[in-house]
């Protein structure tokens, strides 16, 4: 019993104070465990959340202008913008030098196409302009001011400096204004005009068909996932195939054949006109609108919310409601107060599955959709390959990654994400 | 042992490194156009070279994936083949290799220089010009009665026409037809497109078919719902149409009235090393000659960019018809036509494509 009397720490076999050991032990035990997922973190790291931050802060980056004519932006913060006047032989000169560089570098033209989002025509601006001023020599020729706007009457233009002005700034937050339908002028934020609106108008369209499509998944999906979990087990696994095989066609070739399917030479329209239901001088419009973004996406995601679903219900005990039945509860009763709250977890899961799905798709609308079925994502493909204005595209992704969390948060508060179950 | 390992090994670099040297990546459109390069241009020049030609049906993006291969400092394409508008752009971003048209392009069999050949359709200093297409009409004949349209303005044109017609989803080309048709003169239409009355003009009358549009944006959609009877008319590439006409016998002819001329060719990435660069310029000096050009015709609707090629044009490699009644460059076909304005739409098509989207979506 020495011990017990004993002062100091206690120690460990080798002679060291036990706390110290246990934490190194700890620590080695970490760093092992550390080590073990390295390999998937770095992966993860330089697959997914570096290129992830990378496209999100190309949505505010915007060092071009001070980067191409970084003489003129010195210049131009003398420049009043509300002056009405055009800016003097100074900020000329400086143009003309960075021009000349610019040309050499041949980055005068990026930089056109850049300003060309907020001003239109600066894009030729800028490449004509180039022929002519790479012949000026910027120590003897001067002075430019009226040399420059003989060459491009744009020049002479206040506009054309205040343009350049306002998005001068090597962080902007231009892109996020243009997303929302405003731009950034230099009286500030202001709206965009009322014929160029559509993001907002968009982003609404994509939010409300995304929970159509999600209901009428669960409505679809939920007595299917019953069935599947219900029926002996040589019955459910043929079904089982019938969900899964749509599940293993190309997602091209599904939306085609809905195409085929829905078009108003298409099978169901011939059928309904043969059945006489329908005239044949009135044929339905079930495509290239908003009706047959719905089908057509509602059929792609249902095996994302069945197999959640399934998963959750194949767990739901049979004798519950057996239990319930035998104390007298109707078909009903037993369904909705003992059946249906145990399989929540599984219609959680499954929403948020087809609701993240749906609001980013893009393929399905482009082809069925329409004019007034097509999604935010449809824009932002045109913005990333043929408007080339990665700076929106990116801002447009970031509000609907924005959109997506909030969602999730509120999701997490009203049900809860501990409820969500994925067998 | 070890030396026969490193001499193994350096066995396999070498065929390695020998690979690398035979092997080029171009870039093209897949389906028909990319079987017709592959015959014309490539075939002859793998047999005349050993070269190994790698292809890659990416022509649709290629703007955005040239941007970001830039970015990455990763090139992996070699030639690409794009449209001039998709080549000026690249030009104008730096992404593309500047070509000097009389060194570097083989001259027209009388010793005219390329330059000279081309003419008019060297759009920029990045592009060589390899055909003419034009998106234009065609329409169905069983279902337009017996009064077959032959001017543009019957797309506007409901109560002769009725039924849906397709157009393509952006504004390009469809606003100077609505122009057109809504009486402004054919050399008016980029200075009245400029203004903002002059574009709500336009889309006003667009706006008096809109409920009877199929809108595509894929090549492949207007010759399917010509066929499934979808669609009375509809506007696509010329070659698109000739094929549902001629190769699937389907009841179509083509209105070419007002057809718009566009220019698709080739672009050299810009960054390659100088052995690529070089394996490139080579490629483009060889398939842009003035033969391999009309080769092309043989397999394909669409005119050669070279002035040369244009006598050489003979029949269709399978169907033996005589392509050149066939081509939109065709005195026949030719006799009101449009050239795809670069430089209107350079500067107001992010402009006109925000209206032109907001018009649709209301």
């Amino acid at each position: 019993m020495t011990d017990a009397t004993q002062s100091g720490p206690m120690l460990a076999a080798d002679g060291t104070p036990l706390k110290k050991s246990l934490a190194r032990s700890l620590r080695r035990r970490k760093l092992r465990a550390l080590a073990l997922i390295a390999p998937l973190l770095l992966f993860v790291l330089l697959s997914f959340v570096i290129p992830i931050m990378s496209m999100l802060f190309r949505s505010v980056e915007n060092s071009i202008v001070a980067d191409t004519l970084p003489l003129t932006v010195v210049e131009l913060r003398n420049w009043d913008a509300d002056s009405g006047e055009l800016p003097d032989e100074a900020l000329y000169a400086a143009f003309t030098k960075d021009m000349i560089t610019a040309i050499d570098e041949k980055t005068h033209t990026r930089l056109g196409s850049r300003l060309n989002y907020e001003q239109t025509g600066m894009s030729s601006m800028f490449r004509r302009s180039g022929r002519q001023i790479k012949k000026l020599d910027p120590e003897t020729d001067g002075p430019f001011k009226d040399k420059l706007i003989e060459i491009h009457d744009g020049w002479g233009d206040v506009e054309t400096w205040r343009t350049i002005k306002t998005h001068a700034v090597p962080i902007t937050n231009g892109y996020f204004l243009n997303a929302i339908d405003m731009r950034r002028t230099p009286e500030g934020a202001q709206a965009q005009p009322e014929d160029k609106q559509i993001l907002i108008k968009l982003f609404g369209r994509t939010l409300m068909m995304s929970l159509i499509i999600t209901a009428s998944c669960i409505l679809l999906a939920y007595p299917v996932s019953y069935l599947l979990a219900t029926l002996p087990m040589r019955v459910s696994n043929l079904l089982m195939i019938l969900v899964l095989l749509p599940f293993w066609t190309s997602l091209l070739v599904r939306t085609s054949a809905w195409k085929v399917m829905l078009q108003q030479q298409g099978v169901i329209n011939e059928t309904l006109v043969w059945l006489g239901l329908v005239a044949d001088d009135a044929r339905l419009v079930i495509i290239n609108n908003q009706f047959g973004t719905i089908i057509a996406m509602t059929h792609i995601l249902l095996p994302f919310m069945i197999l959640p679903m399934y998963s959750v219900m194949q767990t739901i005990p049979d004798s519950y409601t057996r239990a319930a039945k035998s104390m007298g509860a109707t078909n009903w009763t037993t369904f909705w107060r003992i059946y249906f709250p145990q399989s929540i977890p599984g219609i959680g899961a499954g929403s948020i599955l087809v609701f993240i799905l749906a609001i980013g798709y893009y393929i399905t609308p482009e082809i069925v959709g329409g004019t007034k079925g097509v999604f935010i994502s449809n824009r932002i493909a045109y913005h990333i390959s043929s408007s080339l204005n990665w700076g929106l595209a990116a801002a447009l992704g970031t509000i609907l990654l924005a959109v997506v969390l909030l969602l999730y948060w509120c999701y997490d508060k009203i049900v809860g994400i501990d409820n969500v179950k994925l067998g | 042992m070890k030396v026969k390992t490193t001499l193994m090994a350096s066995a396999v670099a070498a065929v390695a490194g020998g690979a690398m040297a035979e092997e080029m990546t171009i870039v093209s459109w897949g389906g028909a156009y990319s079987k017709s390069q592959l015959k014309a241009y490539h075939e002859p020049y793998s047999e005349k070279t050993g070269v190994t030609i790698l292809n890659d049906d990416s022509s649709a993006e290629a703007v955005a994936k040239l941007r970001a291969m830039n970015e990455a400092g990763n090139i992996t394409w070699d030639v690409v083949d794009v449209v001039a508008a998709d080549a000026i752009r690249l030009c104008d971003e730096g992404l593309a290799l500047e070509i000097d048209f009389d060194s570097q392009l083989a001259a027209a069999p009388d010793g005219t220089p390329a330059s000279e050949d081309f003419g008019d359709l060297l759009v920029s200093d990045c592009f060589i010009p390899q055909i003419v297409y034009s998106t234009t009409f065609g329409y169905r004949t069983d279902l337009v009665g017996d009064n077959p349209p032959t001017e543009i303005c019957a797309v506007f044109d409901l109560e002769n026409y009725p039924g849906k017609r397709s157009l393509e989803k952006r504004p390009i080309n469809n606003m100077e037809w609505a122009l057109l048709c809504d009486g402004v003169a054919k050399e008016d239409v980029y200075d009245v497109l400029a203004t903002p009355e002059g574009q709500d003009q336009a889309l006003a009358k667009l706006g008096t078919i809109k409920d009877n549009v199929v809108w595509w944006s894929a090549g492949a959609d207007t010759p399917q719902l010509l066929a499934d009877g979808e669609v009375i008319m509809g506007s696509t590439y010329n070659g698109r149409l000739f094929s549902v006409i001629e190769e699937q016998k389907q009841p179509v002819a083509m209105l070419w009235d007002a057809q718009v001329f566009d220019l698709d060719g080739w672009i050299i990435p810009a960054g390659l090393s100088e052995e690529r660069q070089q394996r490139a310029l080579d490629y483009i000096m060889f398939a842009t000659d003035t033969q391999r050009l009309a080769d092309q015709a043989k397999y394909i609707s669409y005119g050669p960019a070279r002035a040369s090629s244009a006598p050489l044009v003979g029949q269709h490699a399978d169907l033996g018809i005589d392509m050149a009644p066939h081509m939109p460059t065709d005195p026949e076909n030719a006799k009101n036509t449009f050239l795809y304005n670069y430089e209107f739409w350079a500067d107001y098509r992010d402009d006109i494509d925000a209206k032109f989207q907001a018009w649709l979506a209301q």
